[in-house]
């Protein structure tokens, strides 16, 4: 098994194999989390912790209980109500906690790069858990279980994208999997949700639904944040749903076979019919919960291992 | 005092010529150049073959006073300056509080005066607080010296305003300089429009905002006949229009900072934030048409657009760093890439760096020419060395060529026929 990385920022410092051998690992974990006991000590007498600067439900809780099922002593930090507004610095906050000697730190924050900047300031392993509107590397690998999953593979699909992907970092993350499992990938949305410079993404590109899901495998819908239905960036939620929300209709145009997949939560009757996003034969979306937990604990089994292994080649001179 | 400088090689960017030969500097203006042997009472330098050239007029320098000594006083500005052969700062009015009334011009250029080696002008701000709703009193900051008027990086939206202000200004035969941007589609850009700036989730602008802003502010030119200069043009879709203008005979000159001259938008790299600045930095295609441009004659200046920043307001997340670089000491070796390059000749380059900023702000500086000012370096274009940030003599170090390898060294700077910096 290939997995070299210290921490995990995004998915393009991963290689192909990395991605294959987390998705590999976490194939294991989804059985250990189907028994009854699933206790696990990969991570014993490890200290974890999660620091989300911006409000996460579903993410954080998913951590929480991967960090858990493995053994680790798990804290969360909800940094959003504390320090912060007493005006200490990302860097100030890090290297406090630092000095606490955790081993994996789980970080989300409202600004791009603000993990990678962490990262460079402490000497655990850090996973990021979305940062801004870069990347997000643990859905697009939780995605990719699910639909290796569902289709036997992770190669050579068609995957449509849609929703808004200028403000999505589970958007670009996921383009950069798939595009490095080689996979064929297209972007549906209105060109005001489309980012710039998205004509060199190597994706092809639809602004009509029917269109981008003739023929796809797999539909990723995205949500829609509230604050940008209005006005700014689409006229108006109805207009959106009318051409851009995914109904029956709309999914005809795909494969018969192809599943529908969001990252939550989700906006019924804004990006998604609500009856679709219940169809246990096309939606895998409570699936994504499920697999999101064991990808979740694969990564951080695999960071903690190199972490070990860094930490013994220090203490045997070995690494300077 | 008298000096002869002997066996230099000398730059005259007037007449776009490079000589072998002496210069005597006396009463604080060059005396003679070619003079065959020195005067009597003079006290000689031995240039040993390097370049002499006249002295960098850098227009768009910020320093903290009033208001952020922290980051940069007088004297430290002073001192970069002096060891970057700068010789003259024209200084930006975008401190705390703004330089907006003739007291507070009166206050800087006393402290400047007093604390800084090299010559510092200020510009004053064209409205009050920088804010863009009324003008600022331009006659008596005229009076009172001031050498242009600008809100800097402060974009007037309502044009009444401005269009008012740029006749008062032009009245009374004010230099405006501008910042052209459109400052809606620029609000909160850290970064150029690109698949580079949206894989990275770094809020971007088209480089079309500067071509509106542009176009805008040569409109107003236009209608009100002011006297006018683009602070920085970046990208490679603001030169039609500044070209037209130029056609159309409009008192129209540019600007471009050194970094948009050596660096692109990739250089930013992992969310280095020594690179963010205003405006972001551009694609390659853009950093070579600026190239043209100024090689062309079509942008006039180049400048450092000196912003020192310190270490707590660059070490955050990229989008919520300070913005702008340090350069008074870098640009003479960033700008002798363009050289290296064979993109510009050195006395070519020192049109843009000395004589053209000096021309157009009615400076006597610039000039290699008897009866100029003696405000000249003495530099070497071909001394390899590694930058390191921390021996910058700024007192912010937010430069970023730190660990670059530059060549190109500052071996004297002369002020008004005084040494102000070099062992020679």
């Amino acid at each position: 098994m290939i997995f070299r990385a210290r921490h995990l920022l995004g998915i393009e410092q991963l290689s192909p194999q990395e991605i294959v051998a987390v998705l590999d690992l976490a194939d294991r974990y989804v059985d250990l989390n189907r028994r009854t006991v699933k206790q696990s000590d990969v991570l014993a007498g490890m200290t974890q912790i999660n620091m989300f600067f911006e409000a996460s439900t579903r993410t954080q809780a998913s951590f929480e209980l991967a960090g858990k099922r493995l053994g680790a002593d798990v804290m969360n930090m909800s940094v959003a109500q504390s320090s912060v507004k007493k005006g200490e610095t990302l860097i100030d906050t890090a290297l406090t906690l630092n000095a606490m000697h955790p081993d994996l730190l789980v970080v989300r924050h409202p600004s791009s790069g603000a993990v990678n900047l962490l990262a460079s300031k402490v000497n655990c392993a850090v996973l990021n858990a979305g940062d801004g509107r870069h990347e997000h590397p643990t859905q697009a690998l939780l995605d990719a279980l699910t639909i290796r999953r569902a289709k036997g593979r992770i190669q050579r699909l068609t995957v449509a994208i849609c929703g808004d992907i200028a403000h999505s970092r589970v958007a670009r993350s996921n383009l950069i999997l798939l595009g490095k499992m080689e996979n064929r990938i297209r972007l549906i949305a209105p060109p005001t949700l489309m980012p710039p410079g998205v004509d060199d993404f190597g994706c092809e590109l639809f602004d009509d639904m029917a269109a981008g899901l003739e023929g796809a495998d797999v539909v990723m819908m995205l949500r829609l944040q509230k604050e940008r239905m209005d006005g700014g960036f689409i006229p108006s939620e109805r207009e959106y749903y009318h051409r851009f929300g995914l109904d029956a209709e709309k999914l005809a145009h795909a494969k018969p076979d192809a599943i529908v997949m969001h990252p939550g939560p989700m906006n019924r009757g804004v990006e998604i019919d609500g009856e679709l996003a219940d169809d246990i034969n096309r939606s895998v979306i409570q699936e994504q919960v499920e697999m999101g937990v064991a990808v979740r604990m694969a990564c951080m089994d695999l960071l903690a291992r190199n972490l070990r292994a860094d930490r013994g080649m220090k203490a045997t001179g070995v690494l300077v | 005092m008298t000096l002869y400088l002997e066996n230099a090689r000398i730059i005259d960017p007037e007449g776009d010529t490079i000589t072998q030969g002496n210069v005597i500097l006396d009463g604080g203006l060059i005396a003679a150049i070619g003079a065959a042997s020195a005067p009597r009472d003079a006290q000689v330098i031995d240039c040993g073959g390097a370049c002499l050239a006249p002295g960098i007029v850098d227009w768009g320098v910020k320093i903290g006073e009033p208001g952020e000594r922290h980051k940069e006083s007088f004297r430290s500005a002073g001192l970069a300056a002096a060891a970057g052969g700068v010789t003259t700062i024209i200084a930006r009015p975008d401190t705390a509080p703004a330089i907006d009334t003739p007291e507070v011009l009166e206050f800087v250029t006393r402290r400047a005066a007093e604390a800084s080696p090299v010559r510092i002008r200020h510009m004053a701000a064209l409205t009050k607080g920088r804010m863009g709703r009324e003008m600022t009193e331009i006659g008596f900051l005229l009076d009172a010296g001031a050498i242009a008027f600008t809100d800097a990086t402060h974009v007037t939206t309502d044009t009444k305003v401005l269009a008012r202000a740029l006749t008062y200004a032009r009245s009374l035969g004010a230099l405006v300089v501008g910042h052209p941007q459109e400052p809606g589609l620029s609000l909160g850009a850290a970064a150029t429009n690109g698949k580079f700036a949206s894989l990275r989730g770094i809020p971007s602008v088209h480089p079309m905002a500067e071509r509106i802003g542009l176009d805008r502010d040569i409109g107003l030119t236009e209608l009100t006949g002011v006297r006018y200069h683009a602070d920085q043009i970046t990208t490679a879709r603001s030169l039609p229009a500044l070209e037209r203008a130029k056609a159309n005979g409009f008192d129209v000159t540019a600007g471009v900072s050194i970094h948009h001259l050596t660096l692109n938008e990739f250089d930013l790299g992992d969310y280095r934030t020594f690179f963010k600045l205003t405006p972001p930095l551009r694609s390659e295609d853009d950093r070579l048409a600026m190239i043209e441009a100024v090689a062309s004659g079509l942008i006039e200046v180049i400048g450092s657009f000196h912003t020192p920043a310190d270490e707590e307001s660059k070490r955050l997340p990229f989008e919520d760093a300070a913005s702008g670089a340090v350069g008074l000491e870098t640009l003479l070796p960033a700008a002798l890439r363009l050289y290296h390059a064979g993109q510009l000749t050195l006395p070519h380059l020192f049109r843009a760096l000395a004589l053209n900023p000096a021309r157009r702000l009615g400076l006597p500086q610039g000039r290699m020419a008897e009866g100029a000012p003696a405000d000249l370096v003495l530099f070497n274009p071909d001394t390899p060395f590694v930058l390191d940030r921390f021996a910058l003599r700024s007192k912010s170090k937010n430069t970023p060529f730190d660990g670059n390898r530059m060549e190109g060294k500052v071996l004297a700077t002369f002020v008004a026929g005084r040494q102000v910096f070099g062992d020679t």
